[in-house]
């Protein structure tokens, strides 16, 4: 029974922290149809960010909640206005200038921060269920994602600036003829993009610890979480990290952490051949 | 001088230098030359895999770093059980065809997008790298091979000419069989691009709905030009193995897959030389800045021109805003440019895209 719980607890870690590092993709590929290659090393740049923060005397709180995010939500502005925004519409290119921005950052963050694990302690101990302790840890990173996600509902549902921003995903052109501005609309979502990038990065710096290559473990599990949900932001993620979470929490449990990747990745592959459009092309198709 | 002679001039320069570049570098130049030349050679190969599907058939493949890393390590366990090396080169191209051709079937009659296509060959080379990495314990062994996990699989034996186990190729013979086999990859992917099956990816590549109104089915087309690719990919890995007697799971990596992607941006997509350019371009640029660092240990420059991802990832972006057709065709617009403002403007437009023929 304990051993259950303990596994309920795991499975629901994986899925939350699936959702929170695929979210900020999600915004950015489901509003804008940009796939950014360089959405690893967002992450990562968020971990470095709270470290940072935090050996300089921050709370650890402060740095990963607010510093990590508007650290890295700078950045992605930048970004947008240095390179994404003349790719628009160019699909292949943006991937191949946004992996450029990725192997670039990889560098950079090297230069300055050396090729080293650095990485802070998880604060909050440990808890006990029955026989077996677990870190307490693991319920704050379930409860940030389960924040966030509601946040990103309560944003699109019920405010103005989710109206102007579902407005514009439809159909640009005639936000843009109601007097929306489209291009200010795709800096301002790629840069709550990278935010919530940077704050998952830094959610989870404590976990995994940061290196300058750490996005490469980050990527391919976002994508296909964001591609194997579909086209609809929040019903997606949440579908497609519920799905592969599970697999890969249960494939981890059986074998190794490793071949439980594998298995969340060899499940993505199946499901994309079998929903090209994603769990949201065809279930819950009018979810947001 | 029209687009045919043109075409026939550049394939008999190509073959003049090929020729030259194979004789004249092993007289000229020390081993360690040699030796570094030899690996720009392999890589060219692989630059070429890509270069066809990518640049020619129109499939973005973002890991083909998956057949390479799939034929050095097919080469490798082939050979430490078997012993002789005719059979393991032939494995080293037949396995990953076959991975390619199992792959491509799931992704082209899936109709799998473009852009999922890129995401999903990533997927794969990162499932690969992952598992090969996990491999490092006793028990992970396939015959006589230890799969040797992150620490690679070292001392693989050199190829030998073909029966005789006797006689193993020597560094400078590497040398002639990469060079040979670029040259020969080189003309003989002309001869297919030139071919009725060639013209017919170009024009899927082009307008795969149009195609396939006219009656070819896109699919089977994109499964072949892709298989063919990763035999390519593969037998270039089966040289890799060769030069350094080494392979480790670095080989599956991204790293490795977004250098690929860059050769053929920065030459062009949608010529052959290019790629070819690009490969060796990039290559020697990454290594000479690593190399020359100026005396007196400042750390700054190692930081930044040691640096291969900053380097590569600036030019990604750079040839990406501001060159994306690439070097070679960019070259040839100039050329044309040039040409037309003597005078010539309305016969050079009617002349075919140049972008094809090179």
């Amino acid at each position: 029974m304990d051993l259950v719980a303990l596994l309920a607890i795991q499975v629901l870690y994986a899925i939350a922290s699936l959702a929170l590092i695929s979210v900020g993709l999600a915004i950015i590929f489901g509003m804008m149809r940009v796939i950014n290659l360089a959405h690893g090393e967002f992450l990562m740049l968020g971990g470095y960010a709270a470290i940072v923060a935090t050996s300089h005397g921050i709370s650890i709180w402060l740095s990963m909640l607010v510093v990590a995010p508007i650290v890295v939500g700078i950045i992605g502005v930048i970004v947008e206005r240095t390179i994404i925004r003349f790719l628009y519409g160019r699909m292949i290119d943006t991937m191949l200038a946004t992996w450029g921005l990725s192997l670039f950052l990889v560098g950079l963050t090297t230069a300055i921060f050396g090729n080293t694990t650095v990485g802070i302690s998880a604060p909050l101990g440990s808890f006990q269920i029955g026989a077996y302790r677990t870190s307490a840890y693991t319920l704050f990173v379930i409860a940030v994602a389960a924040v966030v996600l509601a946040a990103i509902f309560a944003v699109m549902r019920w405010t103005r600036l989710g109206l102007i921003a579902r407005g514009t995903m439809q159909n640009a052109n005639m936000a843009a003829a109601l007097g929306v501005n489209p291009p200010r609309v795709y800096a301002i979502t790629f840069g709550i993009g990278a935010a919530l990038s940077g704050l998952a990065g830094a959610v989870l710096a404590p976990v995994s610890g940061v290196f300058p290559t750490i996005g490469v473990a980050y990527v391919a599990k976002s994508f296909i979480t964001v591609i194997g949900g579909g086209a609809a932001i929040l019903s997606g993620t949440v579908s497609a990290s519920a799905l592969f979470g599970t697999i890969n929490q249960i494939a981890t449990f059986a074998t190794t952490p490793v071949f439980g990747e594998v298995a969340l990745l060899g499940a993505a592959i199946v499901l994309i051949r079998l929903l090209p459009q994603g769990i949201t092309g065809r279930f819950f198709r009018r979810g947001l | 001088m029209n687009a045919r002679a043109l075409n026939l001039l550049g394939l008999g320069l190509v073959g003049a230098v090929g020729v030259a570049f194979l004789v004249l570098v092993p007289r000229l130049f020390e081993l360690d030359v040699v030796l570094e030349l030899t690996v720009y050679m392999i890589m060219a190969i692989l630059a070429l895999s890509l270069a066809l599907i990518w640049g020619y058939g129109g499939i973005l493949c973002f890991g083909q770093s998956a057949f390479f890393g799939l034929g050095a390590y097919t080469y490798a366990i082939a050979m430490f059980n078997i012993g002789e090396s005719t059979i393991p080169l032939l494995l080293a191209i037949v396995l990953p065809a076959a991975f390619a051709a199992l792959l491509g079937y799931f992704m082209f009659y899936g109709r799998i997008s473009d852009v999922y296509l890129g995401v999903i060959t990533l997927t794969v080379t990162l499932i690969l790298f992952n598992s090969v990495n996990s491999t490092a314990g006793p028990e992970f062994r396939i015959g006589s091979a230890r799969l040797g996990g992150f620490n690679g699989i070292p001392g693989i034996p050199p190829l030998n000419f073909p029966g005789n186990k006797a006689s193993p190729i020597d560094l400078e013979g590497m040398f002639y069989l990469a060079t040979v086999s670029l040259i020969l990859t080189y003309f003989g992917l002309r001869l297919l691009l030139a071919s009725r099956f060639g013209r017919i990816i170009v024009g899927i590549r082009e307008n795969e709905r149009r195609a396939e109104l006219l009656g070819y089915d896109p699919r089977a087309y994109k499964l072949a030009t892709f298989t063919i690719g990763g035999a390519l990919a593969g037998f270039a890995g089966c040289l890799f193995a060769n030069w350094g007697n080494f392979v480790s799971p670095t080989i599956f990596g991204l790293a490795q897959s977004a250098q690929i992607i860059i050769w053929v941006i920065v030459g062009g997509r949608g010529t052959l030389i290019g790629p070819i350019v690009g490969c060796i371009g990039i290559q020697w640029l990454t290594t000479a800045l690593g190399a020359n660092q100026p005396s007196g240990g400042s750390d700054w420059w190692a930081k930044i021109f040691a640096n291969a991802p900053l380097i590569l990832g600036i030019i990604l972006i750079a040839f990406v805003l501001l060159v994306p057709k690439g070097l070679v065709p960019t070259l040839g617009d100039l050329g044309q440019w040039l040409l037309s403002s003597r005078g010539k403007r309305a016969k050079t437009r009617l002349e075919p895209k140049r972008a094809e023929e090179g």
